[in-house]
């Protein structure tokens, strides 16, 4: 049994007159030590995916339909009061910008033993060892001279970092880290995802990075769900999905990083703009957009416009596009008659 | 898409730099020497003055923004602007644009000073030097509609054109940045971000500047709507003859785009150059860090781990090197004397005590490859 399973989660938001679909019919599972990205551009709704695993939606969001199930138990039915001993306990979130995560009015030490003594009760000693051997553990300088910190007397990566080990404070299974490196540096990037990458493996901790930076999605996670207007498009092996992407949207936010050409070399845009929300095209939300939307025939462009293509699998990953589909049902014809012919050959032979 | 050379196209406008007609640098009363650099920076230093903190404690009075920077933009060229947030880069396009008095340097413009002229005789020079902001949402007024604001700029910097004439320039405009004629009449509210920066870019079009002085253009936009803007800003370039200062802290959106590289450090100039060399063999030691640092495809995996430079600026630590607290390669000399910019030729300049010192060693590397 996988430690995270989510089936076909739907999250609304209701507004005076209309419902936004954020969220429409995402499915994952995650392992104990995996590490998955989701990523997607503004308002594809990854932060959305992220914010309802761990409830914390904000009205007028809401989980409508689906399942969320953590080491086979339910947790999209649980109460408030229950959810406090899942999050931070069991997952736990860190938010995009770490500074404003952390309050400026007090102390990182101050911060950590508040969020330790809310959950546990432990006697001051104890708290604040547990606190530093986080503070350790995510690699920051000086631990001890750290607790006495405000906020805005550290950098945008030892924030970070403090917002890490907090997270980490009650030993959760599963982190969802949503943009851990939007907000800092280039060199401190590099540094986060490596300490990232070595938290899962020492601790054997899951973690969900949502980006829209398919480089940092491509350095942390073993597997990548590809999100365009609440949907998942595409899902398999990181190095695949990038690599080798099936879907038109994968493909062309693949061929739209400018550093896949030479320097000044014309770039191959993904033409028009992701839908505003609650205006997202009928059938595939991506077919205004597609390279493919005047390849195939009058039935296939029916069927782009008018029904919302589900997941199939294609090489090692799983895709939801009709042209894919009807390549692959193509091939498989072609390999028929392929085996056709050869049969008949052999009966002539 | 318009037809576009690639690849070597900014070294051909390089070699023809006298695109400009002489008239149009004659009017300013200027020799048209083609010999003179577009934008000339030098010893330009800024410094912010702190608020005291909210209850009278005391901290550092002054943040030093800027240190003494000397740039030379050429016509044609691309240079872009590097480093990490603080480093001063916004504040370079500030006191370039004139939206900041330096308080130490000059800045020269086709020859000319212009860092301390009146609003009146700076308003000629603003026509020829325009910018783009990061904030696509920010930068236009929500209360004229796209083709009002394309017109405002005409009307103030042409007065002789009329409104027919003005309205018929915005139409060539939004075509030529890839928007409908009919989106002239809708609000800024009414589009979306890429559309809204194409409007920007539009709108420093509008007075046929020379100089684009962009700050952070694509660091709002999508990924699928970033290369559209990257498209028409290399394209817009080759087809009117643009010089760019751009401002980036995404590395391979510099690569892409720029012709020449200028690396800043908590505002002193550490390196600057050609764009390929800078790329290829970085010789000052935080180029070297913030290259190795930058996240690639085709070495997964593998972790780059630089040289640590995150902590937050010491604004107490004065004189000497900037970089010395986090450089491999520091020295006590480092901490005694700031490195001055020595030319490595090619107009590859860095600031460095040990490159001199190791510049056969990095020469031999340079020859191995850029991250040995």
């Amino acid at each position: 049994m996988a430690l995270l399973e989510v089936d076909d989660l739907c999250v609304h938001f209701t507004l005076p007159g209309m419902v936004l679909e954020a969220v429409g019919g995402v499915s994952f599972r995650l392992g104990r030590g995996e590490c998955l990205g989701i990523v997607g551009e503004s308002g594809a709704g990854k932060s959305v995916l992220g914010f309802s695993l761990v409830n914390l939606l904000a009205p007028p969001g809401r989980i409508v339909s689906g399942r969320i199930r953590l080491e086979g138990r339910e947790l999209t039915t649980l109460s408030e009061r229950r959810w406090r001993a899942i999050r931070g306990r069991r997952m736990a979130m860190v938010f995009q910008d770490p500074r404003a995560t952390l309050d400026p009015l007090f102390t990182v030490g101050q911060q950590m033993h508040e969020t330790l003594r809310a959950h546990r009760r432990l006697s001051r000693r104890l708290a604040r060892r547990m606190v530093l051997h986080r503070l350790h553990q995510v690699g920051l300088e000086a631990p001890e001279s750290q607790l006495a910190r405000y906020p805005h007397q550290l950098s945008g990566g030892q924030c970070q970092r403090v917002v890490i080990a907090m997270a980490l404070l009650l030993d959760p299974d599963i982190i969802i880290a949503d943009e851990p490196t939007t907000a800092l540096d280039v060199t401190t990037q590099g540094e986060l995802v490596a300490l990232l990458t070595s938290l899962c493996r020492t601790l054997d901790l899951s973690l969900i990075v949502i980006s829209h930076d398919l480089a940092v999605i491509q350095q942390l996670t073993q597997r990548v769900l590809v999100m365009y207007a609440g949907r998942v498009v595409e899902s398999g092996p990181t190095r695949e999905v990038i690599n080798d992407p099936q879907h038109p949207y994968t493909q062309a936010l693949v061929d739209a990083l400018p550093q896949m050409y030479p320097p000044r070399a014309p770039l191959r845009p993904i033409p028009g703009s992701p839908p505003a929300p609650g205006a997202a095209p009928t059938g595939c939300t991506f077919h205004p957009r597609c390279r493919y939307r005047h390849a195939g025939d009058d039935d296939l462009r029916r069927r782009c416009e008018g029904i919302s293509p589900g997941l199939i699998p294609s090489g090692g990953s799983e895709v939801a596009c009709h042209w894919v589909a009807q390549l692959i049902d193509h091939e498989m014809t072609d390999h028929e008659a392929i085996d056709a012919a050869q049969v008949h050959d052999e009966s002539l032979g | 898409m318009p037809h576009r050379c690639t690849m070597n196209r900014s070294a051909e406008m390089r070699s023809t730099p006298a695109s400009t007609p002489a008239s149009a640098l004659g009017d300013l009363g200027q020799p048209a020497d083609v010999a003179q650099p577009l934008l000339e920076v030098r010893g330009l230093s800024h410094r912010y003055r702190l608020p005291r903190g909210v209850f009278g404690r005391r901290r550092p009075a002054e943040i030093q923004a800027l240190n003494a920077v000397s740039l030379t933009l050429w016509r044609g060229d691309a240079l872009c602007v590097v480093g990490e947030s603080g480093s001063g880069k916004s504040t370079l396009a500030r006191l370039i644009m004139g939206l900041l008095t330096p308080e130490a340097g000059e800045v020269h413009y086709a020859g000319t000073r212009i860092d301390h002229l009146e609003d009146r005789q700076r308003q000629r020079y603003r026509r020829r030097m325009q910018m783009i902001f990061q904030d696509p949402y920010a930068s236009l007024n929500p209360r004229l509609r796209i083709a009002q604001a394309l017109e405002e700029p005409i009307h103030v910097h042409f007065p002789e054109v009329s409104r027919q004439q003005a309205r018929e320039r915005v139409e060539a405009l939004l075509s030529d940045v890839g928007l409908d004629r009919g989106w002239g009449e809708r609000y800024p509210h009414e589009l979306s971000g890429g559309q809204r920066q194409r409007v920007a870019i539009a709108r420093a079009l509008s007075v046929s500047p020379e100089l684009i002085v962009a700050d952070e253009p694509l660091s709002a936009l999508d990924l699928s709507v970033q290369a559209q803007v990257l498209n028409l800003l290399v394209d817009t370039q080759l087809a009117r003859r643009l010089t760019y200062l751009f401002i980036s802290h995404d590395l391979a959106v510099v690569e892409y785009l720029a012709t020449h590289v200028a690396v800043l450090y908590r505002g002193t100039l550490c390196e600057v150059g050609p764009a390929a060399q800078i790329f290829a063999a970085p010789r000052h030691p935080y180029t070297r860090a913030l290259l190795a640092a930058r996240p690639r495809f085709d070495d997964a995996g593998a972790q780059h781990i630089a040289a640590s430079t995150d902590t937050p600026a010491d604004l107490s630590i004065t004189g000497g090197c900037v970089y010395r607290q986090h450089c491999p390669l520091a020295t006590p000399r480092c901490a005694r004397e700031p490195p001055r910019l020595e030319a490595l030729g090619d107009g590859h300049a860095v600031a460095c005590h040990a490159v001199d010192a190791d510049a056969v060693r990095m020469d031999t590397e340079a020859h191995l490859g850029p991250e040995s």
